[in-house]
């Protein structure tokens, strides 16, 4: 690749701080169909329900057969880069600060013509696989890439932007106590983070993993309660403008059910580390994150959400866990739509069982706090902002997308013992 | 319908276009839209020795009308037509406006139609009217980068370049010659020769679109009368005959970069209609919001064959005392582009090159015009192409 991006220097105080300006985030509600498939990842284009004609841009009435019914299908990414240009100028800021971009024509194999951002390796004339990405006004973008072998978006100056790569980034992990903790800021650290800060309330209480949580480099533990917001705002005014990326790992994981539990008191507690814990974090991070969303390459990027799948749809198993993991997604959606003015992506990690001692009587598939730290990881580097971590997530949301009604009754007849 | 031969198309005798108008453009004006059209409107009734109340039918093309379309105008400007239009066509409006209010005019809908395009510009109108030009562009081209037109035109020159072998210097070739027209022209924005070294080495906007490929936009009107030819006789006014008129839209959908506009579906009918062939024109204005597509103009409208506007460029002189007198005020690149207005600028010089009127310098013995239309970059390609063939007094 001609230019990569490269270990920003330290940032000069004096100089101003760059205001986070979005491109231009309007987009038809048909339109959304290719947001919704870029917060995941996927390629989607509306397929003609009746004629089978693939579409873009899209539409409400099919120009082959005049059918309305455009669903949204996975499609064949690949194409031809037919003519490209570099813009110079621009009549939105958002651009005009980013100028020189490249663009081009791509026609794909599947019919459509498309108008993508251009990776620096694409080439006129040459074959390109295009990605749906969300950009940062959080509405999704088309990006041709050379080929399946292309460098990582988050290596090319010009689509970093679309990413939250932790590369170069200072993260804060909330809580190092836990395994996932642990995980999470092994995981960063190896991703080339410039410094991994982690929480831990009570740091003079030993805990299992503590001596290679210290060995990990660049980790610098620092103190933090999420269950008190002196806490968490002391730690934002002293760290809190050089926080890029913070990721969630306070967890608070019991099992039971709503009337099979007798008091509030552990409904409380879980409230009181999970929904009031982001929102303390939200009110103590949010404000700075999304003042910084445009400061320079190792900008303030994204809020990381760690949650149940059941989050979703209640497992009356663990039935009160479920309603605080409701609760903070909820929280997450409001803070999205929050931090979008400052560029900076609410990412939500939906994680099935975990492989710990709070899901120690569930029976596999589980998730190790490993391979849910390296699902995080990926979802920076690639953009996405909603993510499903293991089997058992996978299959809920299958299972949401055809019948809720049926997932709804049949988590309840497992936690019945039907 | 499918399967009956098309019938012959009625011709437009008795019918003429006159009365000119065009009120000076400027780069920015804190005026509305609609101050500009009752500029014209009164500058047009004035001129031609008419009352507002003379005015029958109206046809209105605007971008920075809202929140009124010509309707509400009616009201505002005090004028109660029995025949009104709103031609929503950018740079195709001139020719679609022609061409309805003619028709209007020989079935007695209307007696007397004027026709007027004006735009304001206000320091950040441009932008405005860009991010709300269309849903396509709102999904598919806003989101990156370029804010309007340029970076299309980009990638529609790319491809013409590398189809056909067009270089710069053959797009600076039409852009030169375009300002040398409009130094004679009063009301030109652009006032300084313009040579090919300075067309070169300009600043590059969207590779290869350099600065001199693009037109400035601006605040300005244009208009005309349409009535019928003893009317306009009875008014002491000059008219214009419409030999024929195509339009068409959306032409060629399969053509994955447009490198053909809807001209070419429609030329035989063009000239078959006029009753004339592309040699026994005088002059032709082109819609030239970028060179490249008036190059396809050139060939779409078959002064030359596809693909050779390049070499048609080179042999021929397009300046007004030239071989192919062509955008004989300087066209949008020189004057500027006044929104719709730059569809209706073309007509507007053409009538009055063929009542030898010229304001600029007038075409030698100029008897027959060809003017063409092109307008709306709603995705990837402009979607709207028309074309009229004109001829002065027989």
């Amino acid at each position: 690749m001609t230019r990569t991006v490269s270990r920003p220097p330290r940032k000069d105080p004096l100089r101003k701080t760059r205001e986070p300006v979005l491109p231009p985030a309007t987009r038809s509600r048909a339109a959304h169909g290719i947001t919704a498939a870029a917060a995941e990842g996927r390629f989607a284009l509306q397929v003609c329900a009746d004629c089978a004609a693939v579409l873009y841009p899209p539409r409400d009435a099919c120009p082959s057969c005049l059918s309305v019914r455009l669903p949204f299908r996975e499609a064949d990414p690949c194409g031809t880069l037919l003519a490209e240009t570099i813009v110079r100028a621009s009549t939105e800021v958002y651009f005009r600060e980013r100028l020189p971009w490249r663009i081009g024509t791509v026609r794909l194999d599947a019919g459509p013509v498309v108008v993508a951002h251009l990776h620096g390796d694409a080439r006129e004339g040459g074959r390109v696989r295009l990605a749906q990405q969300l950009d940062r006004s959080g509405a999704a973008v088309m990006v041709a890439l050379p080929g399946p072998d292309a460098p990582p978006m988050a290596e090319d100056p010009q689509l970093r932007e679309m990413t939250c790569d932790p590369r170069f980034r200072r993260v804060l992990v909330t809580d190092g106590r836990t395994a996932v903790g642990q995980a999470m800021a092994a995981a960063l650290s190896d991703a080339g983070a410039a410094i991994v800060f982690v929480g831990l309330s009570d740091p003079w209480k030993p805990f299992p993993g503590e001596a290679a949580l210290r060995a990990v480099a660049r980790v610098e533990l620092v103190p933090l309660d999420v269950t008190d917001t002196w806490s968490v705002d002391r730690l934002a005014g002293q760290i809190g403008a050089r926080i890029d990326i913070v990721v969630n790992t306070a967890e608070h994981i019991r099992a039971g059910g709503i009337a099979g539990r007798s008091g509030l008191t552990v409904a409380r507690e879980e409230m009181d580390v999970r929904y009031f814990g982001l929102i303390r974090l939200a009110q103590a991070f949010g404000p700075v994150l999304r003042a910084r969303g445009a400061d320079g390459l190792n900008s303030a990027a994204a809020f990381v959400n760690l949650l149940s799948v059941h989050a979703l749809m209640s497992w009356p198993a663990y039935g009160a866990h479920s309603a605080a993991e409701a609760a903070c997604l909820s929280a997450a959606q409001c803070l999205r739509a929050e931090l979008r003015a400052g560029g900076v992506k609410v990412v939500n990690v939906f994680f099935g069982p975990l492989e710990t001692e709070w899901f120690e009587a569930v029976p596999p598939p589980k998730v190790a706090p490993s391979a849910l730290a390296r699902a995080v990881v990926d979802a920076l580097s690639t953009g996405v902002e909603d993510v499903f971590v293991g089997d058992v997530a996978d299959d809920i949301r299958a299972r949401l997308a055809v019948n809720p009604k049926a997932l709804e009754r049949e988590l309840g007849d497992q936690a019945a013992g039907a | 319908m499918m399967g009956r031969p098309t019938p012959r198309r009625a011709s437009y005798d008795g019918v003429v276009a006159c009365a000119p108008v065009t009120i000076p453009y400027r780069r920015y004006s804190t005026n509305s839209a609609h101050w500009w059209i009752g500029r014209a409107l009164g500058e047009l009734t004035r001129g031609a020795g008419l009352k507002p109340k003379d005015i029958d039918g109206l046809a209105v093309a605007s971008f920075t009308l809202g929140p009124d379309t010509a309707i509400g105008l009616t009201q505002h400007l005090g004028l109660s037509p029995r025949w009104l239009d709103h031609v929503p066509m950018g740079g195709a409006s001139g020719v679609v406006a022609l061409r309805r209010a003619a028709r209007a005019v020989q079935a007695g809908d209307a007696d007397v139609v004027a026709c007027v395009a004006a735009d304001t510009n206000h320091v950040d109108s441009f932008r405005r009217t860009l991010s709300g030009f269309s849903r396509f562009a709102q999904d598919a081209v806003l989101p990156y980068g370029a804010g309007g037109p340029n970076a299309s035109f980009a990638l529609i020159t790319r491809n013409y370049m590398n189809a056909y072998g067009a270089t710069r210097e053959d797009f600076g070739r039409l852009c030169v010659a375009q300002r040398d027209n409009a130094l004679g022209f009063p009301h030109a924005l652009m006032k300084r020769k313009l040579t090919l070294d300075a067309y070169l080495s300009a600043r590059p906007i969207a590779d290869p679109i350099h600065l001199f490929d693009c037109v400035m936009p601006c605040a300005g009107a244009e208009a005309f009368l349409v009535c019928r030819d003893d009317t306009a006789a009875s008014l002491g006014l000059a008219g214009v005959r419409v030999l024929s008129t195509i339009e068409r839209h959306n032409a060629y959908p399969e053509d994955p970069i447009q490198i053909r506009g809807g001209w070419a579906m429609d030329m035989d009918d063009l000239w078959a209609m006029a009753g004339v062939r592309p040699e026994a024109v005088d002059f032709v204005e082109t819609y030239d919001d970028y060179p490249v597509i008036s190059m396809m103009q050139l060939e779409d409208l078959g002064f030359c064959r596809k693909g050779e506007a390049p070499e048609f460029v080179r042999s021929h002189s397009l300046t007004n005392d030239g071989s192919f007198p062509h955008n004989t005020s300087g066209g949008q690149l020189s004057v500027g582009q006044a929104g719709a207005a730059g569809g209706f600028l073309g007509l507007v010089e053409a009538l009055r090159q063929l009542t030898g009127t010229a304001l600029g310098r007038q075409v030698k013995d100029a008897r027959i015009g060809l003017v063409s239309g092109f307008g709306m970059i709603n995705y990837d390609r402009g979607l709207a192409s028309g074309a009229a063939v004109l001829a002065g007094a027989a």
